[in-house]
């Protein structure tokens, strides 16, 4: 397996989507290849830094709007 | 905030919810709303229509709730419904957004070829000397911190639709692979493709960032130390 091969096999590997073999070949890469062993670990912090992007203000939490589709659930349940 | 709350397990969860608790119901409307508008804007041409697909999907899990036979977790089939609706919505303004096959945007290697060395190279595909990866030096610095966001934001407003879509359902509100087939309607090998290239993407804009970052860093760290070795000198009486 070369370094540009392992590049687009990534994902698929943290996913754990590879097949044995391919998993095997890649591991092995990993073993002696430090620059794919950065590659693979700036894919990971590159979900990590992604994770906390979560947090956003929603118009639905605006009063009005978050008393209406209250007021929708409450009428629904009776 | 609201994010902090756990949820109960999801058979508590919706008997609680078909019982008519309010409190509830206000849970898991603060708690899934942001991700649902984040998803539905990348459906729909504006945020006020992405706001209007927001709601109707409420208002459609309220009426919809006596129906749910727990096959998905509450939280997919929600979101399931948020999706029809947000494509619904974006098929009146013309925009459609095909899971389905792959498509142009979703082929090609996604780091430079010109980074590995060529085919009559003794060591083809490798990292070209100089090309290789370098380690990130993560901020603690919150300006840093918020920089570093401005940069994801940027590299995520800059992917195709569809990468933004799986990459945000994934990544970002945190759904598993099974999940996002589902709500897409995609195959697993599709939704991986796509991902990988979404973030890959978003970790060649941070390496960019971060090559940038620390040649600025090494530059004034530079710049430190010959002021300082020049005060030094000026105190040992040296011109």
């Amino acid at each position: 397996m070369t370094c540009s091969e392992l590049a687009e096999l990534v994902t698929a590997y943290l996913d754990g989507a590879l097949d044995e073999r391919s998993e095997t070949l890649l591991v092995v890469h990993l073993d002696g290849c430090p620059a794919c062993r950065t590659l693979l670990d700036q894919h990971q912090q590159t979900v990590r830094l992604l994770a906390p992007a979560a947090s956003e203000p929603s118009p639905v939490s605006a009063p009005a709007c978050r008393d209406a589709l209250l007021a929708a659930f409450r009428d629904s349940s009776r | 905030m609201a994010r902090d709350v756990p949820l109960p397990p999801d058979d508590e969860l919706v008997e609680r919810l078909r019982g008519g608790d309010e409190a509830a119901f206000g849970l898991v409307l603060d708690l899934w709303s942001p991700s649902m508008l984040r998803l539905a804007r990348s459906f729909v041409s504006t945020n006020a229509t992405a706001e209007e697909v927001v709601q109707e999907t409420w208002l459609a899990v309220v009426r919809g709730l006596a129906r749910f036979e727990g096959r998905a977790s509450l939280k997919t089939w929600v979101f399931r419904i948020l999706v029809n609706t947000a494509r619904t919505r974006g098929a009146k303004e013309s925009r459609t957004l095909p899971f389905s096959s792959l498509l142009p945007e979703d082929e090609g290697p996604t780091v430079d070829p010109s980074r590995f060395r060529p085919s009559d190279d003794p060591h083809p595909g490798h990292w070209n000397p100089g090309q290789q990866p370098q380690p990130w030096m993560l901020p603690e610095d919150a300006a840093l911190k918020s920089e570093v966001r401005a940069v994801l934001a940027e590299a995520l407003g800059a992917l195709p639709d569809r990468h933004r879509i799986v990459v945000t359902l994934r990544d970002i509100d945190g759904h598993s692979s099974d999940e996002v087939c589902e709500l897409l309607d995609i195959s697993p090998g599709n939704q991986r493709v796509i991902l990988h290239r979404a973030r890959a993407a978003v970790r060649a804009r941070l390496e960019t960032y971060f090559a940038t970052a620390t040649a600025t860093t090494a530059t004034s760290t530079a710049a430190a130390s010959t002021a300082a070795a020049s005060t030094a000198a000026q105190r040992r009486g040296a011109p």
